[in-house]
């Protein structure tokens, strides 16, 4: 139950939006719904490691929002600028963390800031293979995989488990 | 209506009509990101990007021009929506795109996945020969 809390508030949040009505009588029919679907259409349980740093999450959604943007000039520019000329590179990145759900986050941050995108995600290593626009040298490669594993870094301060994140402190200490 | 509440108006407009049309020119960015790219990869790339922050720029102007909360919170579902499933259908596409070869090699700088998808493919014939032995691999 404590694991599909979140879960169970996202769907009354949903539904309360669709209705666009957030009186409680509602809320509280959203609610029984919310728990019959979760029961009747049971999905594998995402595993939480129960850590939600707030602090930290409000300032990586703002530098996300940016990336976003800086992204969509980046490929605007290289769409008018470059367009068939373009080079590009596959480069694989280990990332810290084993968890699916980590991994998953760190996945679709990526697909969305400067550059990259998720080809290929080996489970068993936990490693992305990633696409990464205008990437011509050497050089270019080891800045998209620093700038992945920071990725996974913030979002690791956010909701990683207590081990993870006393792992990467000892790898920052380091 | 006083001076006050016409001059939070015109703002408001103003701020509307700027998320409007840098919403359009990002989705505009998309198209010529799609026509010019060379390869599926790359044109992955110019089919999630702009696209995203494009719709949450029409989606605010929405917002601001309805002057209603309620619509705040199913603009947002909506943009969340869009930001879940943008990377995974992107990384769908690209994943088919890499196996069935849709990509020039030749403008690609380096690619550490080909050795792995090769030494993936041996594995997969090898064990085919040992519990068949007859079929050709390839």
């Amino acid at each position: 139950m404590r694991q599909e809390l979140p879960l169970l508030i996202w769907l009354v949040i949903v539904w309360g939006a669709l209705w666009q009505d957030f009186s409680p009588g509602n809320l509280l029919f959203g609610a029984l719904l919310a728990v019959a679907v979760a029961r009747l259409f049971y999905l594998p349980p995402v595993e939480l490691s129960g850590r939600f740093n707030a602090l930290r999450a409000v300032p990586f959604a703002v530098v996300f929002l940016g990336r976003v943007v800086a992204a969509s000039c980046q490929v605007f520019y290289l769409a008018v600028a470059q367009g068939p000329k373009v080079t590009n590179a596959v480069v694989a990145v280990p990332l810290r963390s084993h968890s699916d759900l980590m991994v998953t986050a760190t996945g679709h941050v990526i697909s969305l800031i400067p550059g990259s995108l998720v080809v290929e995600v080996d489970r068993s290593t936990s490693t992305l293979y990633i696409h990464g626009l205008n990437v011509r040298n050497g050089e270019d490669v080891l800045k998209l995989r620093k700038e992945v594993r920071d990725t996974e870094a913030g979002l690791i301060r956010i909701m990683g488990t207590k081990e993870e994140l006393a792992a990467l402190k000892q790898e920052v200490g380091a | 209506m006083s001076p006050e509440q016409n001059a939070v108006d015109t703002v408001i407009d103003a701020v509307s009509a700027v998320f409007m049309v840098v919403g359009a020119l990002m989705s505009l960015a998309a198209a010529i990101g799609l026509l010019r790219f060379p390869d599926l990869m790359s044109r992955m790339h110019a089919a999630t990007k702009p696209q995203v922050l494009g719709l949450f720029l029409l989606l605010a102007a929405v917002g601001l021009q309805l002057r209603t909360w309620w619509v705040w919170p199913v603009l947002l579902v909506a943009w969340i929506l869009q930001l879940l499933t943008v990377p995974v259908s992107a990384h769908m596409v690209g994943r088919a795109g890499y196996r069935t070869k849709h990509l020039h090699k030749e403008l690609l700088s380096t690619d550490e996945l080909e050795a792995v998808v090769v030494k993936a493919a041996k594995a997969a014939r090898d064990l085919e020969d040992d519990d068949g032995g007859n079929r050709t691999a390839g």
